[in-house]
């Protein structure tokens, strides 16, 4: 753990220069076999060659889609943590995940859906349907939007909300077909159309979120302690519902429903700075990066030359390293 | 107060007038949903036939019907809701965290990465047929539930200890990693295969016989009964660690014992009836907002509960959509996520 504002700086620093490095292996590596000079001759001296087609077309788009998605996971993950209070939540607690695989389902069942952008959205659209339906149902009576009624009310509509897609795939084999992958989580194929249309909201989450960390140290005082503070605790909540539909929603509409990162990083972070949010953010952003493109990257080998979900190889490369850390960790709380 | 009191050196019970009616309520609910579930299906059998029937004195063709396919069904119906809707109520009282569920630790996602590799390994691609019986399905199904609980188990343990915040987590990884299994072998098998699995992992009580009934009602009750047993521990265990030890609880020992004895449950559930979600988290909530929090009503209300929930679930599955047969995992939670959901917003507090 580290507590001195210097070797703080100094381990974000170094997160930073190695989630550089991972960005550009993951533009270099994989099947194609692709040089750096390939990569600087994209930019500067552009020849349509097979391998600066590649990079330019799949490899780049993938790299910044991997980074953006994982980052902003993560960040919805801690988020949804500081709303519950509770360690085992992720943003598909609130049923974004449920919500979006839900309507995409529907939409696939019932109007033969099939293009990019009409996905894209109606993802999000589900994801910031159902995560508004359960805040709203949770901030109904007295007492508010306290951390257990958010939990409970979540997990019911998602488990409400993803049984019936399950009904749906169970009685439709074909729709099955075409939404296995998608409901993997995957980052490959996806072009950066699809990613410039969420970008911008995603972008000024980010910003918001980076300005929140003390407001969310004084918040995890206690909700009393932080209104006798002074803290407005119900505007607090609601901007923090708000950007977990815009960073997991988001996510998940360009990458489909990826597990765990939201769950994990955070845990990882916890240990380095342990509940200081004003570095907890800003590192459990690069973290996520870090973690998804290392992923993206794996399962470009694992059935070579076909791709696996990078949902699939985040949960197996994220979880044994998490387990190794809840085993060493006798602190996480 | 009208409490009644039960006690002697194994067991431990404070009912009050309440909880008593309640659970005489549920059990009454469970009773006559079972009843109708017998008569509903291609052929209707009238309540009263069906009563003649179980009295041993129907006729044939109904006495078929009713033994042959729909008391077996039932039955394991029933017995995967108590199951795993007690061993929630457990885990949610070890853990003192509202989201613990069978899920969480591992066994189901375990059991269903077994399922799936029990289908890849034994199906003929040319012929789209399995090679062996599917009777032996439960079996891999069991099977991967204790080496996955023997894995979980294994890595939380440390320094002779098995704290429950660090099983939790450590069953949250080892769940990932058995769903990333799953769903690995669901993209890369054909898609008949996929279909199938699905089936499995949404939980369903599909061609159930006397057989499976048999071996489950066995483990269900030997465990419960343990269950029973070992409960009054676990209101003391609510206070904490130190409160429980300081009292005069072994908690290392007892917690041990009462996390086998939830994780027997779930393996025996999961094997012949499928990764029937939700019922092992919210029953236990359901019955906490009607009885408050003393386990002695706890658990078995909420396993009453959660038979009722798996009954009506599979009711549903086979009947409302006839001649398509949806599995009883997929209405769990629309039964049961209203009424909890209204529960919430009732009671307000606590």
């Amino acid at each position: 753990m580290l507590i001195h504002f210097k070797s703080r700086l100094i381990v974000l620093i170094a997160c930073i220069l190695l989630l550089v490095v991972c960005f550009f292996s993951s533009i270099l590596l994989g099947y194609t076999d692709t040089s750096f000079t390939n990569l600087i001759h994209t930019f500067t001296n552009f020849n349509g060659s097979n391998e600066q087609l590649i990079i330019q077309n799949v490899r780049i788009p993938r790299a910044i889609i991997a980074s953006v998605v994982g980052a902003s996971l993560a960040i919805a993950g801690l988020f949804m943590q500081v709303l519950t209070k509770n360690p085992l939540a992720s943003p598909s607690v609130l049923g974004i995940n449920a919500g979006a695989s839900m309507l995409i389902v529907l939409s696939i069942t019932f109007f033969n859906l099939q293009s990019v952008s009409a996905t894209i959205w109606l993802s999000f659209i589900g994801a910031a349907l159902s995560s508004l339906f359960v805040f709203g149902l949770s901030s109904l009576g007295k007492d508010g939007a306290t951390p257990l009624k958010i939990t409970l009310a979540g997990v019911s509509i998602a488990a409400m909300f993803s049984s019936i897609t399950q009904g749906l795939l169970v009685t439709n084999e074909v729709a099955l077909e075409q939404v296995l992958f998608w409901l993997a989580g995957s980052v490959q194929g996806r072009s950066l159309d699809s990613l410039v249309m969420v970008l911008p909201y995603i972008i000024v989450a980010w910003v918001i979120s980076l300005a929140l960390g003390s407001k969310i140290n004084t918040f995890m005082l206690g909700e009393d302690l932080s209104k006798a503070l002074g803290q407005n605790t119900a505007m607090l909540k609601i901007t923090l519902v708000v950007l977990v539909i815009v960073l997991a929603g988001g996510a998940v509409s360009v990458a489909g429903p990826i597990g765990l990162v939201g769950i994990i990083v955070p845990q990882i972070v916890r240990m380095i700075v342990k509940n200081d949010y004003r570095w907890m953010i800003p590192f459990t952003g690069v973290v996520g990066a870090i973690l998804l493109l290392l992923a993206d990257i794996a399962s470009r080998y694992v059935l070579m030359p076909e791709e696996t979900p990078v949902g699939i190889t985040t949960a197996v490369i994220g979880a044994p390293f998490f387990i190794y850390l809840a085993r060493k960790g006798g602190t996480i709380k | 107060m009208n409490m009644i009191k039960v006690r002697n050196r194994f067991f431990s019970y404070l009912l009050n007038k309440r909880s008593l009616i309640v659970l005489l309520i549920t059990f009454i609910l469970l009773f006559s949903t079972f009843l109708i579930s017998l008569t509903l299906g291609d052929r209707y059998i009238s309540i009263p036939k069906v009563l003649s029937v179980l009295l041993g004195e129907g006729r044939k063709i109904d006495e078929l019907f009713i033994q042959a396919f729909r008391m077996p069904r039932i039955v394991i119906a029933m017995l995967a809701g108590l199951s795993l809707a007690i061993a929630g109520a457990i885990l949610q009282g070890l853990v003192r965290n509202p989201l613990a569920s069978p899920d969480i630790l591992g066994i189901t996602g375990g059991a269903g990465a077994a399922v799936v590799l029990f289908l890849a390994i034994f199906s003929d691609d040319r012929t789209n047929q399995l090679t062996v019986s599917i009777k032996w399905l439960p079996l891999a199904a069991f099977i991967g539930a204790i080496v996955s609980l023997i894995f979980v188990y294994g890595l939380a343990y440390k320094n002779g200890e098995l704290r429950p915040l660090r099983l939790v987590l450590v069953g949250v990884g080892f769940s990932a990693l058995a769903q990333a299994i799953t769903s690995f072998f669901m993209i890369v098998g054909p898609i008949f295969r996929a279909s199938e699995a699905n089936m499995w992992l949404t939980g369903s009580v599909y061609g159930a016989n006397w057989e499976q009934v048999k071996i489950l009602l066995l483990w269900t009750i030997v465990f419960i009964l343990l269950a029973l047993l070992f409960i009054r521990n676990l209101n003391t265990q609510q206070l904490g660690d130190d409160v429980s030890t300081s009292l005069g609880v072994q908690v290392e020992k007892n917690r041990l014992i009462l996390l086998f004895i939830s994780t027997a449950l779930v393996a025996g559930a999961v094997s012949f009836a499928g990764a029937i979600g939700f019922v092992g988290l919210i029953a236990p909530h359901i019955a906490r907002k009607l009885v408050g929090a003393s386990y002695g009503v706890l658990i078995p209300l909420s396993g009453m509960i959660g038979a009722v929930m798996v009954l009506i679930a599979d009711t549903i599955g086979r009947t409302v959509f006839l001649p398509i047969q949806i599995p009883a995992g997929v209405f769990t939670a629309v039964i049961g996520a209203p009424y909890f959901i209204y529960l919430l917003f009732k009671t307000g507090k606590r």
